[in-house]
């Protein structure tokens, strides 16, 4: 009992201590307002994440190192990621520090001021990253930072071999006729940036530069294609397990999905190859920085913790995504026999410009001097009626 | 009285305030009711009407597409959007509706033997054994349930394997709306069997009697005597099942089709997308007013006396 509360007056001390610390470290920050060097660990670090983005695998060691204990709060969605974090106040409500979001999440996060700059020179890694993820559109807005990518995957074609002959060879596979009853697709408003890359290259009249920054003209247009697609579909998917286990039982021979759910399914003897036609549309996950943050330190240090190449490689091939940083290039290989090669971390440049990451439409887009291209809610309110 | 004034005097000064308060509170019985219900109902004015009343005010307003905020301008802007030809909500509130009504409909018709061959038929030891299974499913959770469904449905599951054993073509009922009608039938039956149950049960044997020496056959019974005393558990059961569907998003989720969206599946989306509260308010307020005028008719109908 004795000890048990001297550990308590300990942590009563460190937290005073803490805190006497976290006021002046918070007055001497650079001129720009960020913080210029890590200080000592809070001892927790709460984070909302993608199951398995901390994975014990690769957590365990961290929070030996660094005293931060890890609390996990999973989410299943993009949209309910940010809706934790614009909870209680937004800003992550002073309980969360860091979150793993999409493409399709962070600039939402960023606008709804619910996260904060960071300081990207803390993290070594960061200069070692493919080039394409330094300073990506979703992540980083008017050279400002607002957390570090962590790791990305392509939007695949996933196909029942035994079923689908001939192979599918491109996109155009999910709108044709041919099969019928037997496709899914994600139920996801972002779903609309894959119709638009469709058009893009199909319809070059409607004029469409970037999946992403839609007009209301090219978004119409896009629902169009949807809205003609449904019929074909077998339902869209709501999480990868869903469609894990509409390909399992038959019910689905073909349908858009992520690396992730065709390693599951081959786990479990499936037949089932994926295919990844470009150009294609994909997404990349960035460990953002609560604004509220109760542990900033925590967050900087796993921030440059999880971007150093040996965990960046064990993370990649747990969830089944491919690092940012292509110094994990080997350190894959030895985990897994050519993983480096079969997750295109070995690519030319030329080969990333041709994925279009998730990014969340914004009136104000790069392209056209005025706010015509529709935002989000926009998005939002086209995918109900194409699914309504 | 005497007496009992020379008692109250007698006592210490502690006990002799609560015997005044006791016997105030007799006197004035208002003033008992007034002290035990403020309490619960405070709560509930607050907690509960309290949340309703700022669910309505806040459709009212609009977010900012941009940083998420919620504008305190007062529009009608997003009821304009809800009602204007077009657009999907109001389909989208029409499926529900449709599947909620058909879903109480169907646990109406089947909960009706069970529960009339429980309360009037069976043994002591059948009654408690069908009591038992009628609720058992409710100790599991209702999301394993609903993933036992979809493999049920599924294309390789056990209706179609039935199927096929009995020489029949499979049927595609996996993600449809045919399949959210049979899981939601099935998930909120036992709401519909136990009050039900408990109408019938009231109902006394001599009203039977009466009726039997009155020269009416069986049917005749049933139609002029038993079913408009179940009557009011079939509508308080009914409030159950229709509620429960109406407000349910998860089922549409798990085994809707393509086009399955439920009014809670919009509610969800426009919060969760861009924090769209005001919409997911005005949207929300619909399956409000049909309870609302659910509850009236249902109240009409003599439903409260049966829960």
């Amino acid at each position: 009992m004795g000890i048990r509360r001297r550990h308590l007056l300990g942590v009563v001390v460190f937290a005073a201590v803490a805190a006497a610390f976290a006021v002046p470290a918070a007055a001497v920050r650079a001129g720009s307002g960020l913080p210029t060097k890590i200080g000592k660990g809070e001892g927790a670090l709460n984070v909302i994440e993608w199951p398995a983005y901390t994975d014990p695998s690769f957590a365990k060691k961290f929070e030996k190192q660094t005293g931060c204990k890890i609390h996990r709060k999973d989410a299943g969605s993009s949209n309910e990621m940010f809706s934790l974090m614009h909870a209680n106040g937004g800003g992550g409500g002073g309980q969360y520090d860091l979150v793993s979001a999409s493409g399709d999440a962070s600039l939402r996060l960023i606008y709804a001021h619910d996260v904060q700059p960071v300081n990207i020179h803390l993290i070594p890694s960061w200069k070692q990253f493919l080039p394409a993820f330094k300073s990506p559109p979703h992540n980083t807005v008017n050279g400002v930072h607002y957390g570090v990518s962590v790791q990305w995957g392509p939007n695949t074609l996933i196909y029942n071999t035994k079923k689908v002959k001939p192979a599918p060879k491109g996109w155009d596979a999910i709108y044709s006729k041919k099969y019928k009853g037997k496709l899914t697709v994600p139920n996801n408003p972002i779903q609309i940036a894959d119709a638009a890359l469709y058009l893009m290259q199909t319809n070059k009249k409607l004029g469409i530069k970037d999946p992403y920054e839609l007009t209301r003209a090219q978004l119409t247009a896009a629902a169009k294609l949807l809205i003609r697609q449904k019929p074909l579909l077998k339902r869209y998917w709501n999480y990868a397990t869903d469609e894990d286990a509409s390909f399992k039982n038959g019910d689905v021979w073909m349908g858009a999905g992520w690396p992730y759910q065709t390693l599951q399914l081959k786990a479990s003897h499936v037949p089932v190859k994926e295919i990844v036609p470009l150009p294609t549309t994909g997404w990349a996950d960035t460990w953002m920085l609560a604004a509220k943050a109760p542990h900033p330190n925590c967050a900087y240090k796993w921030m440059r913790y999880v971007t150093t190449p040996q965990v960046e490689a064990k993370q990649a091939i747990v969830f089944g995504e491919t690092p940012v940083n292509p110094k994990a290039c080997p350190y894959m290989n030895k985990l897994q026999k050519g993983s480096c090669a079969g997750y295109h971390l070995n690519e030319p440049a030329s080969y990333y410009n041709k994925i279009h990451f998730w990014k969340t439409p914004v009136a104000q887009c790069g392209w056209q001097k005025k706010n015509d291209c529709m935002d989000y809610n926009a998005w939002q309110q086209a995918w109900t009626q194409i699914t309504g | 009285m005497a007496v009992d004034a020379g008692a109250l005097a007698a006592g210490p000064p502690g006990r002799r305030a609560r015997l005044r308060l006791s016997g105030l509170l007799w006197r004035r019985p208002w003033l008992k009711a007034l002290g035990l219900l403020t309490p619960p109902l405070g709560a509930f004015v607050i907690v509960y009407v309290g949340a309703l009343a700022v669910l309505f005010v806040s459709s009212f307003w609009t977010v900012n597409s941009f940083t998420a905020e919620i504008e305190h301008t007062w529009t009608l802007a997003n009821y304009r959007q809800i009602f204007s030809s077009g657009q999907p909500y109001l389909h989208i509130a029409a499926l529900t509706l449709e599947i909620a009504a058909a879903v109480t409909f169907t646990d109406a018709v089947l909960a009706f033997p069970l529960a009339y061959f429980m309360a009037r038929l069976a043994g002591r030891k059948t009654r408690a054994l069908l009591f038992v299974m009628a609720l058992l499913p409710l100790w599991s959770s209702y999301l394993v349930r609903i993933y036992a469904w979809q493999t049920i449905l599924s294309h390789d599951g056990a209706i179609n394997w039935a199927l096929n054993g009995l020489g029949l073509p499979d049927q595609n009922l996996a993600y449809t709306n045919w399949a959210m009608w049979i899981v939601f039938s099935y998930v909120w039956l036992p709401f519909m069997i136990l009050p039900v149950y408990a109408a019938l049960e009231r109902i006394p044997d001599s009203y039977l009697e009466a009726s039997a020496d009155l020269g009416a056959r069986g049917f005749r019974t049933f139609r002029s005597v038993i079913l408009p005393l179940a009557l009011p558990g079939v509508v308080a059961g009914s409030i159950f099942t229709f509620s429960l569907t109406l407000g349910d998003y998860i089922t549409p989720l798990l085994v809707g089709g393509p086009s399955s969206q439920f009014i809670g599946n919009v509610v969800y989306d426009f919060v969760g997308i861009n924090a769209n509260v005001p919409f997911a308010a005005a949207f929300a307020t619909i399956p409000m007013l049909i309870m609302g005028a659910y509850l009236l008719i249902a109240r009409r109908l003599g439903a409260f006396e049966a829960l």
